[in-house]
C-alpha cells in the first residue's frame, strides 16, 4: 500500500534518531554573549585604552615593586652626592668605582640631601598611587551604598537624603580641604601616640585628613549616578520577583540593584582615581600634603621650584609623571566608559 | 520657575551657611592662637590682646556673636594685620582675583568654543585627531605644574616675560594661560560632544534637506543648542579658577585673595579665615545658582519642577 499519507509528506527516515553529527550541528557554537564579555570586547578593540592599560601597569610595577629592587632607600642620604645630574657620581663613589667596586648609577641624579632621586619618584609615584586608589575606594564604598538607598527607598527618604548631598554638592570643596586638612592635622598627630592608633603613624596625620576629606565631601557624585541607576532598575520585573520570592531590602540591593550597575560604578571609580591624585598633588604643593620625609609626587615637585634655574630635572620629572598618570587613568576611564556604559552603546 | 528661584536661592543660603559654621569650628580645633607666634609679647599681653578681640570667651557665645555681627555686615577686624578691617582687605584684594579669574574664563572661552566647533566639523580627520590630543593633554596637567613650566622657560630661560606681580600687559600672560589651559581643554571636549550630538538630532537633518551648507547648519542651527552645557560649566569653571588662583597667585607672587586665604589660614587669623572662606563661598554658590536659574531660561524644554 502507499506508506505516505497525502500531503504530509513524512518519511519514515525523519524518525531515524540523529547521529552524533547532526546533533553537533544544532548546539550553539558560541557561548552567549554577557554583559563582562560584551564590554572587555570592545575595550580590547579600543587601542587607546588598551595602551593606558599598559601604561598603569607599567607605574604600578615602577611604583609598587622596583622600590623593593633598588639598591637605594627613599631616605638613605649619600654623602659627598649632593645634587648629582642624571648619570653622575659623588666624590667618594667615584674613589670606590677607582676600587673596583661597582656603583649603582644615579639614573634621576640626586637631591641636595643627597638621596637617590628615581627611588624617591618611585615612592613619589606609590604615595599617589594609593591616595588615588584608597579615595575611590572610599568613595565608591558610601556613594554607592547612600545612592542605593536613597534609590530604592524613594518617597520622603529619598528627598531628605537628596537634598543632604545638594547641600554638600554646593559647598567649595577645595576650600573645606584645606581648612579641614590644618585642623585635623593636630588631632590626628595626638591620636596617633595613642596606644592602638599607632599603625596610622605610618600614613602620616596628613594623609588620613586627605582620606577623611574625600569620605565626607567626594561621594556625593557617586551617590547621585548611583540613585539615578538604581530609580531605574528597581522597577524592573527580576526586582519584583526577587521581593516576591521574599527576599529583603538589604539582600535586592546587594545582591540585585548593585550587581546591576556595576558598569557605571567601574567607569566612575576609575574616573576618581586621577582626580583624587590631581587633589593630593594640589595640597602637597601647598605643604599640605603626606608627610616628611616621605615624598608624593607634589611634595617633590614643591622642593624642586626653589632651585628649577639649576636643577630642572627635579622639577621635570615629577612633573611628567603627575601628568601621565592623571593622563592614561583619564584615558582608560574613558575607555572603560565607552565600552561598559550602556547609554553610549551604539 | 518663581519656585525653582527661591528654591536654588534658599539652598545656597544654606549651604554659606553650613559652610561658615564648618568653617568655625574646624578652625578652632587647630592648636595655637593668632598671638602665640609672635615672641616679642609676654604671656599678659597675650591674654590682654585674646581679651580684647573676646578670644577668651566660650566658643559657642563667640559663634553666635559673629553670626549676628556678620548678619549686620560686620566681619570684625583682622587679628595680625592690625588696624585693618577684613572687609578692608578683601575689598582691596578682590579685584585683583577676580580681574585674573575673568580674564582667565574669557580666554578660556574663545580658545574652547572655536576648537571644539573645528574639532566637531572634521570629525575622525586629522585635524580633529590633533585637537582631541591636545586636549586631553591639557586636562592632565595640573594648573602648578603648567605654572612652574612657564615660569621656567619664558621667565628665566628666555626672560620674555615677568616673573612677578600684575603691573604691566605683559604679566598677565602667563599666570592667565596656567589658570586658562584647563577651562580651554575640558571646554573643547564638551563643546565638541554636544556639538556632535546635535547633529544627530531630526532638526539637522531637517537643515540639511532644504539644502544648507553644512558649514551654516552647524553654526546656525546646532551651536545655538549645543552650547548649553557649555553654559552650565562655567559656574564650575569660576569655582576651579578661585582655587586654582591659589596656587598660581603663590607661584607668580600675586597678591591677590588666593594667597591671603592660605597665609591667614598658617597665621590663625580667625576672623580673615572666615571673612576669606565666606566670600569665597557666597561667590562660588552664587555662580552655580545663576547658572542653573539661566539654564532652566536658555532651554524652554528643560521643564521646572
Amino acid at each position: 500500500m502507499n506508506n505516505r499519507l497525502p500531503g504530509l509528506h513524512l518519511k519514515a527516515e525523519d524518525f531515524i534518531p540523529a547521529t552524533a553529527e547532526e546533533k553537533e550541528s544544532l548546539v550553539i557554537m558560541r557561548d552567549s554573549v554577557n554583559f563582562w564579555r560584551d564590554g572587555l570586547r570592545r575595550l580590547k578593540k579600543n587601542r587607546v585604552a588598551m595602551v593606558s592599560l599598559f601604561f598603569i601597569l607599567l607605574i604600578m610595577i615602577f611604583a609598587y615593586v622596583l622600590p623593593s629592587f633598588w639598591p637605594y632607600t627613599y631616605d638613605q642620604q649619600i654623602r659627598t652626592s649632593e645634587n648629582l645630574s642624571p648619570f653622575t657620581y659623588g666624590e667618594a663613589e667615584l674613589a670606590r668605582i677607582e676600587a673596583g667596586e661597582k656603583v649603582f648609577p644615579h639614573i634621576c641624579g640626586t637631591d641636595k640631601l643627597g638621596r637617590d632621586f628615581a627611588v624617591r619618584l618611585m615612592m613619589g609615584a606609590r604615595i599617589s598611587l594609593t591616595v588615588g586608589l584608597v579615595c575611590a575606594a572610599i568613595v565608591l564604598v558610601i556613594g554607592a551604598l547612600f545612592g542605593a538607598i536613597a534609590g530604592f527607598a524613594g518617597g520622603w527618604v529619598d528627598n531628605i537624603m537628596m537634598r543632604f548631598t545638594d547641600i554638600i554638592y554646593t559647598i567649595p570643596d577645595i576650600l573645606l580641604i584645606i581648612i579641614m586638612a590644618m585642623s585635623l592635622k593636630p588631632a590626628l598627630e595626638q591620636l596617633v601616640t595613642h596606644k592602638g592608633f599607632l599603625w596610622l603613624q605610618k600614613l602620616g596625620p596628613n594623609m588620613i585628613a586627605i582620606f577623611l576629606v574625600f569620605a565626607l565631601i567626594y561621594w556625593v557624585g557617586m551617590a547621585r549616578i548611583t540613585r539615578s541607576q538604581v530609580l531605574i532598575l528597581k522597577e524592573s520585573e527580576y526586582v519584583t520577583a526577587a521581593r516576591a520570592l521574599g527576599a529583603g531590602s538589604a539582600r535586592i540591593i546587594r545582591k540585585h540593584l548593585l550587581t546591576n550597575c556595576i558598569g557605571t560604578l567601574t567607569v566612575t571609580t576609575t574616573l576618581q582615581i586621577p582626580s583624587a591624585i590631581f587633589t593630593e598633588s594640589y595640597l602637597s604643593f601647598l605643604g599640605i600634603g603626606v608627610q616628611v620625609p616621605m615624598p608624593s609626587l607634589g611634595s617633590l615637585a614643591t622642593d624642586a621650584v626653589k632651585g628649577m634655574n639649576t636643577y630642572p630635572y627635579l622639577l621635570l620629572f615629577p612633573a611628567i609623571l603627575i601628568s601621565v598618570i592623571i593622563l592614561v587613568f583619564n584615558l582608560f576611564g574613558d575607555g572603560l566608559r565607552d565600552a561598559f556604559d550602556p547609554k553610549l552603546k551604539d | 520657575m518663581g519656585k525653582y528661584i527661591v528654591k536654588r536661592v534658599g539652598m545656597g543660603l544654606l549651604s554659606i551657611f553650613v559652610v561658615a559654621t564648618l568653617t568655625f569650628f574646624l578652625m578652632n580645633m587647630v592648636p595655637g592662637g593668632p598671638f602665640v607666634a609672635e615672641k616679642s609679647i609676654s604671656k599678659a599681653a597675650q591674654e590682654a590682646l585674646a581679651s580684647k578681640y573676646g578670644l577668651d570667651k566660650p566658643i559657642m557665645e563667640r559663634y553666635f556673636t559673629y553670626i549676628t555681627d556678620f548678619l549686620k555686615g560686620d566681619m570684625g577686624y583682622s587679628l595680625r594685620q592690625r588696624g585693618r578691617t577684613v572687609s578692608d582687605i578683601i575689598f582691596s584684594k578682590f579685584p585683583v582675583s577676580a580681574g585674573l579669574a575673568g580674564i582667565a574664563v574669557a580666554v578660556a572661552l574663545c580658545v574652547g568654543i572655536p576648537l571644539g566647533c573645528l574639532s566637531a566639523y572634521h570629525r575622525g580627520k586629522f585635524g580633529d585627531r590633533f585637537i582631541i590630543v591636545l586636549a586631553t593633554c591639557g586636562i592632565a596637567i595640573p594648573s602648578f605644574i603648567s605654572s612652574v613650566v612657564l615660569l621656567y622657560t619664558f621667565g628665566s630661560k628666555l626672560n620674555l616675560l615677568p616673573t612677578i606681580g600684575l603691573n604691566s600687559f605683559k604679566a598677565y600672560i602667563m599666570p592667565v594661560t596656567a589658570l586658562a589651559i584647563y577651562p580651554s581643554a575640558y571646554i573643547t571636549r564638551l563643546m565638541r560632544s554636544s556639538l556632535l550630538d546635535v547633529m544627530g538630532q531630526d532638526y539637522i537633518r531637517t537643515a540639511k534637506a532644504k539644502g544648507l551648507a553644512g558649514f551654516r547648519v552647524m553654526f546656525k542651527h546646532a551651536l545655538r543648542n549645543a552650547i548649553l552645557p557649555v553654559v552650565t560649566y562655567v559656574g564650575p569653571m569660576l569655582a576651579g579658577l578661585m582655587t586654582g588662583s591659589f596656587i598660581v597667585e603663590k607661584i607668580f607672587t600675586i597678591p591677590g585673595l588666593g594667597r591671603e586665604f592660605v597665609s591667614s589660614i598658617t597665621n590663625r587669623d580667625y576672623t580673615m579665615i572666615m571673612g576669606t572662606t565666606i566670600i569665597l563661598a557666597t561667590l562660588i554658590i552664587v555662580a552655580n545658582v545663576v547658572v542653573d536659574i539661566l539654564y532652566k531660561v536658555i532651554d524652554p524644554r528643560i521643564n521646572l519642577k
